[in-house]
């Protein structure tokens, strides 16, 4: 029996920190979230290590990431957005980086945990509520409010209200689902491979088919990874936007 | 039936979530394309409500995954 398709998620110490009756060990997880940011690091300082008015590849690599974030925030939230764009532009790279690292093989995939993706969505959410309070005062709560007669405008505030508490849980909930299913797509398939090559005969010979379904479907997550980090940076860019505009200019 | 075939026949269950998902994405995609063609110099423009509607009614059948991974991890 091949290993479980979820075994590549577990967290495994390799420093153990015990602080004040909390496990704070250094995991493979902070591992490959330090080799996330580290990666990302490097590859930006390289990118633009040597500036040149017609760019290298490597450099127009950097400029086409950082202009893609800052056309979909001026989109979504137009010139005042543009002071959030170092926060966006951080977590898009982020976001972007783990779920591709993870597709390495044998990598592990740092958006594949709730709390990673539930911590990066918080930081997204109260931005937006000090931003809201900020612009607007005790205004920010007009976000709730439409006009309408009141018979409708009350329970639609109710409403509103209660999509704006579950947009942390949407928000996190669909990057960690997909990762996570994603690559329990992917182990699930290499298992069938596994347990067809070691059946000899025939059935040998028919372990190509699910590999070649592999590689199908890891062009696909290839395509699901970048989707993700979109659709997380999109959002972040709509809800800051509506904290900046409450409704007005759309 | 004991508690642990319950459980794993209610994950199987939460499974169902996706046939509505599949659909939804589908009609995103499909009402995307057919507009596209009708208009294509407003396809462009459209694009971002593409995938916002697109994580939206993914988002619905993820829900069913997380009670399915709820019942069978607690």
């Amino acid at each position: 029996m091949a290993a479980s398709p979820m075994e590549q998620f577990t967290i495994k110490p390799i420093i153990p920190l015990h602080l004040g009756g909390y496990d704070v060990s250094f995991t493979n997880q902070s591992l490959w979230m330090c080799i996330v940011v580290g990666g990302l690091s490097l590859f930006m300082a390289i990118a633009v290590w040597n500036r040149r008015l017609v760019p290298s590849r490597l450099q127009s690599m950097a400029e086409m990431s950082y202009e893609f974030v800052a056309g979909m925030l001026n989109m979504t939230s137009g010139e005042d957005g543009l002071k959030f764009f170092p926060f966006i532009f951080t977590i898009f790279l982020f976001i972007l980086g783990s779920n591709f690292f993870g597709l390495i093989p044998g990598a592990y995939t740092a958006t594949a945990q709730l709390c990673v993706t539930l911590a990066l969505t918080m930081l997204v959410i109260f931005t937006v509520i000090v931003t809201g309070f900020i612009r607007h005062g005790l205004g920010f709560f007009k976000l709730f409010v439409i006009k309408a007669p009141l018979f409708i405008a009350v329970p639609m505030a109710l409403l509103e209200f209660i999509s704006f508490c579950a947009r942390p849980m949407s928000l996190s909930m669909r990057l960690f689902a997909n990762m996570l299913a994603g690559h329990t797509m992917l182990a699930v398939m290499a298992g069938f491979v596994v347990a067809l090559a070691g059946a000899g005969g025939v059935l040998s010979a028919l372990s190509i088919a699910p590999m070649l379904l592999i590689i199908g479907l890891a062009a696909l997550e290839f395509l699901v990874a970048f989707l993700q980090a979109y659709v997380f940076a999109i959002l972040s860019c709509i809800y800051l936007s509506e904290a900046i505009h409450l409704h007005d200019n759309h | 039936m004991d508690v642990a075939a319950a459980k794993d026949i209610g994950a199987g269950l939460a499974t169902i979530a996706f046939v509505g998902s599949g659909a939804g994405i589908g009609v995103v995609f499909g009402n995307y394309i057919s507009g596209a063609l009708r208009n294509p110099g407003a396809a462009q423009t459209q694009f971002t409500n593409l995938y916002i509607g697109y994580a939206l009614c993914e988002l619905q059948g993820l829900f069913g995954l997380l009670i399915a991974l709820i019942l069978l991890f607690t």
